[in-house]
């Protein structure tokens, strides 16, 4: 990426303008044109440096319910149980932690009782648990302008 | 939300389109007006619905390679005070309250970001000072078995 792409990327990440105009209204604040600025965002794109250009949504805003799980798996038993968690497409972060309770995920689903029903299905599949579950009752403080923190 | 509200959160999870004009193309894959659109992405920045409206990129936070996962055991009374200490903390990225459960005794989590994970320690050793709270454990990861953006809106059963 050159200075010009960096400018554009800085620019795109603290915030895609909501107009009917976006490239140009970019290009306006550079001193570039609407179609190169469309072309390097498209080249920057293709080389990963931007994993994806859109919005973050607020889970709780759409009407999801969300919370933190976490299970003890044995060592024999992780490979299985990784597979079977990361089966959902409602879990978006797992990570293998330091504890006694080693495998901690974030689980997102349209209700409470698709969540248990999820937790319930995980603990036959994969023989473990129980998971238990920590849905957050009060949020002090998230940090969204963070460029690597996404959803 | 209506269906074509529904709609437009399906497509902006994924890319913006690379075009002149990227909100009349959303509009007519959604049958709402450009202008609709617009004003619709505008509301939902203002209401908190969409956090952030932009690039993601790929490379981690500049100088802060290692995180941690801070939980604290603090007296239920005691846990907004707690929370928002830790929460005023540049470190700290998230803060919550949770439910404690059975072999988990923890009620409050900070997720602490810092150079590495012995600056993590000392970060967290100076919010136990501030806070007053000495039961705590830090949780590093030592595998990412998985990381995604959540999908929304594409699952039978979904909130209506």
């Amino acid at each position: 990426m050159d200075d010009l792409d960096k400018r554009i990327v800085t620019l795109i990440q603290a915030g895609f303008p909501v107009s009917a105009r976006p490239y140009a209204d970019i290009g306006g604040q550079l001193g570039i044109g609407e179609d190169e600025v469309i072309g390097r965002v498209k080249a920057i794109m293709a080389s990963g440096e931007i994993r994806r250009l859109g919005a973050s949504f607020d889970s709780r805003k759409l009407g999801y319910s969300s919370t933190l799980c976490a299970v003890h798996v044995s060592p024999e038993k992780l490979d299985v149980a990784v597979e079977v968690i990361n089966s959902f497409y409602n879990v978006t972060h797992n990570y293998e932690r330091n504890h006694h309770y080693n495998v901690w995920f974030t689980l997102i689903a349209p209700s409470r009782e698709r969540i248990r029903e999820i937790l319930s299905e995980m603990e036959e599949r994969a023989g473990i648990g129980p998971i238990i579950e920590l849905p957050a009752k009060r949020l002090f403080k998230i940090q969204v302008n963070l460029p690597v923190i996404d959803g | 939300m209506t269906p074509s509200e529904k709609e437009l959160v399906r497509l902006l999870q994924e890319d913006i389109p690379l075009t002149q004009a990227p909100f009349a193309d959303l509009a007519a894959a959604t049958g709402m007006t450009e202008d609709e659109v617009l004003e619709k992405v505008r509301q939902w920045l203002a209401d908190g619905t969409i956090r952030r409206f932009g690039a993601m990129v790929r490379h981690q936070r500049l100088g802060y390679k290692a995180n941690a996962m801070s939980a604290w055991d603090v007296p239920d009374s005691q846990a907004e005070e707690v929370g928002l200490t830790f929460s005023r903390s540049s470190d700290v990225s998230h803060c919550y309250q949770r439910p404690r459960a059975e072999g988990w005794d923890y009620n409050v989590f900070a997720m602490i970001h810092a150079a590495t994970p012995e600056d993590c320690q000392e970060v967290a050793a100076k919010l136990s000072r501030q806070a007053g709270i000495d039961k705590y454990e830090l949780l590093f990861s030592s595998r990412e078995f998985k990381k995604i953006s959540m999908k929304y809106f594409i699952e039978p059963g979904r909130p209506k």
